[in-house]
């Protein structure tokens, strides 16, 4: 309302602006005239002779010229028309007043309304912060200024790092984790968060350096519950579908009543499904004869394939593209995953890539070259396909 | 609500601006002074509500509010509050904002001072100003709107382009605009004339102080950005000819034209069509080079294409009233009557040769400017107009034109004396000779440079020829001298600084360019480099934290034999926000010369690069503009200019009935 009431004002100023002169009386607008000017240069050159300036015959000369053009400017003002008569002046006196009292306020308020916006309050700084909106971006940038200058403080990078966790900067995440590892020494929340942070980076893929991190949790405290989820993760990202069950399920059963973690883990039991209860009853584990089964193990879960089926061709193609990729990162990093390999030299079959199938297939015998058995399996797998001939 | 009150009172400021445009454009052809009449009110208010307006920006930018999508943008919360203010002009929308302020002061300082005009002359300048004002004001609405807002406001700014977090640049921009803006009021005046169709000598006395007010803030513009770019660019560089500062420097070369053919024009009534068309050249090159040039439209086709209403509104607008105002030039200037004769060696005669002088150095600027983006407008080619072209022909023209200088003041009108003259700048001439043989015979330097230098002595002894001969000093006694000086007009104190300090600019280029020297060297901490007889000795490095950057400083302990005469600290600054890092360059004053370090990259193998220069007599660069500055104020304060000048409206009318 403030707002309507100031532009009211404004605007009734501006009105006023054009209204004053129609208001005054006639003789009060004094013209000013070419005449003075001449006269001040006749004076001018009247100086200049006194003052030596200018010789005597000179000076004449200018005087005549400036003589001239002020008899000339004189006669001009006298033959000046005259003003209007009164009736003509009050009439455009009229139009004017008509033109300010309405034309004015009504074509500024609707060009106002066109480009501006009345409702939206100003939001300078101060309010923002006084009111408990300060944005999770601005105490970041204030930790990142604070840390700038004192990169030792850990307790900085210890407020920041799940911050980065949430607003997907994954790296700065790693990187805050491990400054706050080394500076405020080693717990198993702060290894915990470490290897959260480094899976996170690793798009969601557990990798070696981050189950390092989660054992070492443990290691100081056998319960911590986010190390103990990971590892459960992890299990399950390397296909032992049971040993994830089972790790999942004894977190569940130590969980005091309402814990707010708990519905999570039992979602996620529930994503690894029918098979993973079977394996968590005590039935046959699933023999690895079997094969890679659809949609388990490392790389696209069902949920992903499930979505990926949603997706136009193209962006099929494209997050297919990019999951394989992921596994066959993880794969160079850590290559006892057979699983994994048998996984990765079908997916290329797949995407019709067969060099890199072949490629795949030799590196495969290369990691597991320890394992007899293992190796056999790829070498089946690269039969089946007909890579081999 | 701040932001929203600044964005309605710039409508207001629009909806007045028409009604000043057409009310008392009409009233004057009507000779109703009524409604000539509402031309002062609505000038003043129009120029309160782009004040409010633009008040309303600057606490936007001070509060961060960045609900304001310009103030997101440009600003961030942590920067120093004069580099929150200055951001306001820091970029295109502010900019534009300040560009129409400063049109409406000019318009309400004419509606307010302007009580010795004849009231149709007022009514259409006013007029002609507001026509200006609301164009660039529905300019500003629709395609370059500061006031848009963002909901929800971001929670941090873009922070503004760190090479202009600068206090240089915090001031360069105002004052260069009152420059550009300023000559609006010749145009205006220039414009109102051909309407009427009546031109005379005072027209004449009322445009000049305008002009002279203006010129002096082009000046001073123009020389803080060239001390701007010495500084902060880091190459020790004063001129680039780049196409914004030529933009800048176009009008200047046509203000100067300008005033110089205003003194014929209202001591002869000479030379008024020429005058007109000067007046409308001068303010058409100050919007090509603010529009044009700034706004990026031929430096770069893409960016045009890209942003195509902003692009085709500028050019409509240039079209409209550079062409327009042209259109009336060939239309009406045929009808004005001609004024007095002069004989070509005359003080009239000088005046035309300066003009012709610097008309055509203008020109060759404009074609070394517009040619190139001209070209790659219309066939892509990409070409390069660099320093080479002008000092080419730029060059010549002004040391030619600086030759004259000495002349014109010593010349009288109507007819002249030249051998006289001539005879008279004899002693000049010589002490410039022995200056010059001098210079040749120590520095040995390439031959131009003692010719430049004997120029520029040429210059400065000629103006105290002058100054010698108004006082006397040549044949009378030293007291009637003294008295002679204190009585001497202070517009004849103004021209003959103004030219004198031609002289000395011209004698700080001529040691900048011809003399210096530079050194670029791989340092180490604790190695030493030598220049021009200073030893500078690498301490080391440190790190220091502003308030939004970081600085990496180098610390340079400078002797001179075996004194020490002081430390430099140039620095590296980087801007998180950014991520843009500039250098800061040291300087150190030896006098008029200087002494300048600027850092490089640091090297794998970790030794730092280090540029160092010795710019002897490059202050003189600067000092001659101030001067020029001084002279133009002394000339403005002159009291025979104050009949057209400002002067307090009120109470004055009462005391002079008889006029």
């Amino acid at each position: 309302m403030t707002l309507w009431f100031v532009l009211a004002l404004m605007t009734a100023a501006a009105i006023f602006a054009v209204l004053w002169p129609l208001s005054r009386r006639e003789q009060a607008l004094r013209s000013g005239s070419d005449v003075a000017v001449y006269r001040d240069q006749l004076d001018e050159i009247r100086r200049d002779q006194t003052a030596g300036l200018i010789g005597e015959s000179e000076a004449a000369a200018a005087q005549v010229e400036v003589s001239r053009r002020l008899i000339a400017a004189a006669d001009a003002e006298a033959a000046a028309p005259q003003a209007a008569p009164a009736t003509a002046i009050t009439r455009r006196r009229r139009v004017v007043a008509l033109i300010a009292l309405v034309l004015l306020p009504a074509g500024a308020i609707v060009l106002y309304l066109a480009v501006g916006s009345p409702t939206l309050e100003g939001q300078p700084l101060a309010s923002r912060t006084s009111a408990e909106r300060q944005s999770i971006a601005q105490m970041v940038a204030q930790v990142e200024a604070h840390l700038a200058k004192n990169p030792n403080e850990g307790r900085g990078w210890e407020v920041v790092a799940p911050i980065y966790l949430r607003t997907g900067r994954f790296d700065d995440a790693v990187k805050a984790r491990r400054h706050a590892l080394a500076l405020n020494g080693a717990t198993a929340e702060r290894h915990a968060g470490l290897g959260e942070a480094l899976t996170a980076a690793a798009n969601g893929i557990v990798t070696a350096e981050a189950l390092a991190e989660f054992k070492s949790a443990l290691a100081l405290d056998g319960d911590h519950i986010k190390a103990r989820f990971f590892l459960g993760l992890a299990a399950e990202q390397d296909g032992r579908m049971n040993e994830a069950v089972a790790t999942w399920r004894a977190l569940l059963d130590s969980a005091p009543p309402n814990a707010p973690w708990a519905q999570f883990v039992r979602a996620e039991l529930m994503r690894v499904g029918g098979k993973a209860s079977g394996g968590a009853s005590g039935g046959p584990s699933e023999g690895p004869s079997e094969g890679p089964s659809e949609g388990q193990s490392s790389g696209p879960t069902e949920d992903q394939v499930a979505a990926a089926s949603d997706l136009p061709p193209d962006q099929r193609q494209a997050m297919i593209k990019g999951m394989v990729e992921r596994l066959a990162e993880r794969l160079g990093k850590d290559g006892s995953d057979i699983e994994g390999w048998l996984r990765l030299v079908r997916s290329y079959m797949v995407l019709g890539e067969r060099e890199r199938a072949l490629v795949a297939a030799g590196e495969a015998r290369r990691a597991l070259a320890a394992e007899p058995d293992k190796l056999r399996r790829i070498d089946e797998l690269v039969k089946g396909l007909g890579l081999d001939g | 609500m701040t932001p929203e009150l600044g964005h309605y009172a710039l409508v207001l400021a629009l909806a007045l601006g028409v009604i000043q445009s057409c009310v008392p454009f009409y009233g004057a052809q009507r000779n109703d002074p009524m409604l000539m009449g509402t031309a002062v009110p609505t000038a003043v208010a129009q120029f309160v509500f782009i004040g409010i307006s633009f008040a309303a920006l600057t606490a936007c930018y001070v509060n961060s509010d960045f609900s304001v999508v310009n103030v997101f943008e440009n600003s961030h919360s942590l920067k120093p509050l004069i580099y929150k203010i200055s951001g306001v002009w820091g970029n295109h929308e502010g900019s534009m904002l300040l560009w129409v302020l400063i049109l409406a002061l000019f318009g309400a300082l004419v509606a307010l001072f302007g009580g010795n005009l004849p009231l149709t002359l007022k009514a259409h300048v006013l007029a002609v100003q507001a026509w200006i004002a609301a164009a660039f004001i529905l300019f500003i609405l629709t395609t370059s709107n500061p006031f848009l807002r963002l909901a929800p406001a971001p929670a941090e700014g873009r922070d503004l382009n760190p090479l202009l977090q600068d206090p240089g640049l915090a001031i360069h921009p105002p004052l260069l605009y009152v420059g550009y803006v300023g000559l609006s009021i010749s145009f205006s005046f220039a414009t109102a004339a051909l309407i009427e169709g009546r031109i005379d000598a005072a027209w004449a006395r009322w445009v000049r102080p305008w002009t002279l007010l203006a010129w002096i803030f082009l000046t001073l513009g123009i020389s803080m950005g060239s001390y701007w770019a010495y500084y902060t660019l880091g190459w020790g560089g004063w001129w680039f000819w780049d196409p914004v500062e030529n933009a800048s420097f176009m009008p200047w070369l046509i203000a100067t034209a300008l005033l110089h053919s205003a003194v014929v024009m209202e001591k002869r009534n000479a030379l008024k069509i020429w005058t007109i068309l000067l007046a409308i050249l001068a303010f058409s090159l100050s919007l090509i080079g603010t529009f044009l040039v700034r706004s990026g439209v031929l430096t770069s086709v893409h960016a045009f294409a890209t942003d195509p209403t902003r692009g085709v509104f500028i050019l409509a607008l240039l079209v409209l009233f550079i062409g327009g105002a042209l259109a009336l030039f060939a239309w009406r200037a045929p009808l004005l009557k001609q004024g007095g004769l002069f004989a070509p060696m005359s003080r009239e005669g000088a005046l035309v040769l300066n003009n012709l002088f610097l008309v055509t150095a203008c020109m060759t600027v404009f074609v070394g400017t517009l040619y190139p983006l001209a070209l790659e407008a219309l066939t892509g080619e990409r070409i390069s107009v660099g320093p080479p072209f002008f000092n080419a022909t730029f060059g010549p023209l002004f040391l030619m034109l600086l030759l004259a200088v000495p002349f014109g003041p010593l010349l009288a009108w109507k007819r002249g004396d030249l051998p006289g003259v001539a005879q008279r700048l004899m002693a000049a001439a010589g002490v410039a000779l022995v200056v010059m043989a001098i210079t040749f015979a120590i520095l040995r330097g390439p031959v131009l440079a003692p010719l430049a230098i004997g120029i520029a002595v040429f210059v400065i002894a000629g103006a105290l020829t002058d100054f010698a001969e108004r006082t006397g000093l040549s044949k009378g006694r030293l007291t009637t001298s003294f008295r002679r000086a204190v009585g001497l007009p202070r517009s004849a104190w103004g021209t003959m600084l103004a030219h004198l300090a031609l002289g000395v600019t011209l004698i700080g280029i001529v040691g900048e360019t011809q003399f210096g020297t530079e050194r670029i060297a791989e340092m180490k901490p604790g190695q030493t480099v030598s220049i021009s007889g200073y030893d500078m000795h690498f301490d080391g490095m440190s790190t220091q934290q502003g308030p939004n950057y970081r600085d990496q400083v180098a610390r340079f302990t400078v002797r001179r034999g075996n004194d020490v005469i002081g430390v430099m600290e140039p620095s590296k600054r980087t801007f998180p926000a950014r991520s843009t890092t500039r250098t800061e360059a040291a300087l150190m004053g030896r006098g008029f010369s200087q002494l300048y370090v600027s850092l490089g990259d640091v090297s794998a193998s970790g030794t730092l690069a280090v540029r160092v220069y010795h710019k002897p007599l490059v202050l003189l660069i600067w000092l001659g503009t101030l001067v020029m500055v001084i002279g133009g104020t002394l000339s403005l304060s002159d009291r025979r200019l104050r009949v057209g000048a400002p002067k307090p409206a009120r109470g004055k009318p009462a005391m002079q009935p008889a006029e």
